[in-house]
């Protein structure tokens, strides 16, 4: 990425984009104060995200739907017309953002092409949507500030159902991530500041996963060499995700493509750092790819059209060294991105890798790239790897995913070169896949003991019993 | 401060709950601040297969200690004042998981260590049912038996791992 490229990207924000957070803005706070309590102001903003959306097919019930909340009738048919409003509001608003980045990068992006089916994904069950949709609808018309720990603890029986069945995985996940921070805030009456986009966010997400489950849909099967660029981690209490961001030369000799390859683990709380590397050892081809900083070898893997490979051990090889500096220099310019699916376009999922360097860090750590400023994001350095602050401030060249939140382009290190005491240093996101290899971190994790472990052993003694 | 705090509550990716610190899980592989008590599950030392459910109320500060059967804990006197090993290595735990402030606001106590808190929870024995707790340890370690799943979760873009608290 060139200075040029951040000048275009981080200059006006594109139009329509301010309008549309207003919109959204106004209905978070109704949903804040609770839906059986709108003041003139929040039906005003209930009304203006009808209005918002009024020229498009959801125009007719969302104004409905903004009528009767402000009558006091707040229903499953209500919340999810307004669900699908504000939805579809970020959605625009991620297209715009997304635009302006490829446009930017000269980033080439395919087209949308409708998902082929999924004969393995039967419909989800009808009753533990339901039971979700009602949860949902209670934090609705109770509003953030009322949540209290009896509202919270009323998820727990849905939860643990929603976790047996495979199918309504994401919405299992979502909903335990927001019920746990919930929890963590109770009385929510009491905190300070209130994350109002987040929650609100999470409650929009939850609502549309609610209606069908989930529409991650059917794959087409792709064969070719997987190219590493970095990893991105993501963990809640209960959840751990790491995504790999790769660049894919297709064995039929067609373009190279953009993809992402995820793999996910339930966890609980007390299992945090490098341990949760432990929880994914169902995928040893992924995780040495990531640590050796390998190439990978695919036959025959499901592709989405979203640009996820559905990752499946038996069907990947890990091959020679690939060192992703090189995948990013010389393979990631040309490589087509995938289109988004629809219901995912959000402008927290924008995560586009590209290379950085040439750049000097500021004191605050953002980097000076020709005289353009990109702010780093370094809360978002992940203590199951070795990237810290120090190391990216020293760095030379970063690999990274340019996200976007609340008005503000961030770069997210995935890995650096940097120049430590006169010598060069790489490090990696998921340098620590196989286990720490900094002695120091190693050592920590023998003095904390195994906690995967001495669980595991619990709950197959307590469990099984 | 970070320049983007202004915008905190219009954010999508912010760190609402506080980072859990890693500790050793053999003693007490559970703790929890959870309705309206500090509560978990304490190792028996002597026999591998007791354990004990330990819990410590907010507010009065009464304590409960048992097996997950039910009986009684032999270092706890009835109507006696004094906390058996078990629920002070449940405080212990909890303030290396969650920090001592977490603690005490929790049990709506003003101490901002340990040792502080330890000495100004002045509780007596009241029997709190055990079941209930235990069997959200059970469902706790569940969690370690979920299958995997390949499907991406687009959600958890939402939950970047965050860095430690610098
Ligand atoms: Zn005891």
């Amino acid at each position: 990425m060139q200075a040029a490229h951040l000048t275009e990207l981080t200059g006006r924000t594109p139009p329509g984009v301010a309008e549309a957070l207003e919109a959204v803005s106004g209905f978070d706070a109704a949903l804040t104060d609770g839906l059986a309590r709108l003041g003139p102001r929040h039906t005003d903003a209930l009304r203006a995200l009808a209005g918002a959306v009024s020229r498009s097919p959801l125009g007719a019930a969302t104004a409905e739907a903004a009528d009767k909340i402000a009558a006091g009738s707040i229903g499953p048919a209500e919340l999810s017309a307004v669900a699908a409003a504000r939805a579809a509001l970020l959605g625009a608003v991620h297209d715009a953002l997304l635009e302006r980045l490829d446009d930017a990068l000269g980033r080439s992006r395919a087209d949308r092409q409708a998902p082929p089916a999924d004969p393995e994904h039967g419909p989800a069950p009808a009753p533990l949507l339901t039971v979700a949709r009602s949860w949902l609808q209670e934090l609705a018309i109770t509003g953030w500030r009322g949540v209290d720990d009896p509202l919270v603890s009323t998820a727990d029986q849905a939860l643990e159902a929603l976790w047996a069945e495979p199918r309504l995985r994401r919405l299992a996940v979502l909903l335990d991530g927001l019920a746990a921070e919930l929890r963590a805030s109770c009385p929510v009456a009491t905190m300070e500041r209130i994350p109002r986009r987040r929650w609100a966010d999470l409650w929009t997400r939850a609502m549309l996963l609610s209606q069908a489950g989930s529409w991650t849909g059917g794959a087409t099967a792709v064969s070719g060499r997987l190219l590493p660029l970095g990893v991105d981690v993501h963990e809640h209490g209960t959840a751990v995700q790491v995504q790999l961001h790769a660049v894919l030369e297709p064995a039929d000799g067609g373009p190279a493509r953009l993809v992402r390859a995820a793999v996910a683990a339930a966890k609980v709380d007390t299992i945090v750092g490098p341990l949760v590397w432990r929880l994914l050892s169902a995928y040893p081809t992924l995780l040495t790819a990531l640590a050796e900083h390998r190439a990978v070898t695919i036959t025959d893997m499901r592709l989405t059209s979203g640009g996820d490979l559905l990752w499946e051990e038996e069907r990947a090889e890990a091959g020679d060294l690939a060192d992703p500096f090189a995948t990013a220099r010389v393979r990631l310019p040309d490589a087509q991105a995938p289109a988004v699916p629809p219901l995912d376009r959000h402008p927290v999922r924008i995560a586009e890798p590209v290379l950085v360097e040439g750049h000097a860090a500021n004191r605050d750590g953002a980097f000076d790239l020709g005289g353009e400023r990109l702010i780093v994001d370094l809360d978002r350095l992940p203590t199951s790897g070795p990237l810290t602050p120090q190391l990216v401030k020293a760095s030379t060249a970063c690999i990274g995913l340019l996200r976007w939140d609340a008005g503000r382009w961030t770069l997210q290190p995935l890995a650096v070169e940097a120049v430590v005491k006169k010598r060069p240093v790489r490090a990696h996101n998921g340098d620590w896949a196989l286990g720490p290899t900094d002695p120091k971190v190693a050592k920590a994790l023998d003095r904390s003991g195994d906690a995967v472990a001495v669980l595991s052993e619990r709950a197959g003694r307590l469990l099984r019993k | 401060m970070d320049s983007g705090e202004a915008g905190w509550e219009e954010r999508s990716a912010v760190r609402v709950t506080p980072p859990v610190q890693p500790r050793k899980l053999a003693k007490v592989p559970f703790v929890e601040l959870a309705e309206g008590r500090l509560q978990g599950v304490v190792s028996s030392g002597s026999d591998v297969a007791r354990v004990y459910v330990s819990s410590i109320a907010a507010e009065t500060h009464d304590f409960s200690c048992s097996t997950n059967n039910n009986r009684p804990c032999g270092g706890l006197t009835a109507g006696g004042g004094r906390r058996c090993k078990h629920l002070n290595a449940l405080i212990d735990e909890a303030v290396r998981q969650y920090g001592a402030e977490r603690v005490a606001r929790h049990l709506k106590v003003e101490a901002e260590e340990g040792d502080e808190l330890r000495s100004r929870l002045q509780g007596v024995h009241r029997k709190a049912p055990a079941a209930e707790v235990f069997s959200r340890f059970l469902r706790h370690l569940a969690y370690l038996e979920v299958p995997a799943s390949p499907e991406p979760l687009p959600e958890m873009h939402w939950f970047p791992a965050w860095g430690a608290v610098r």
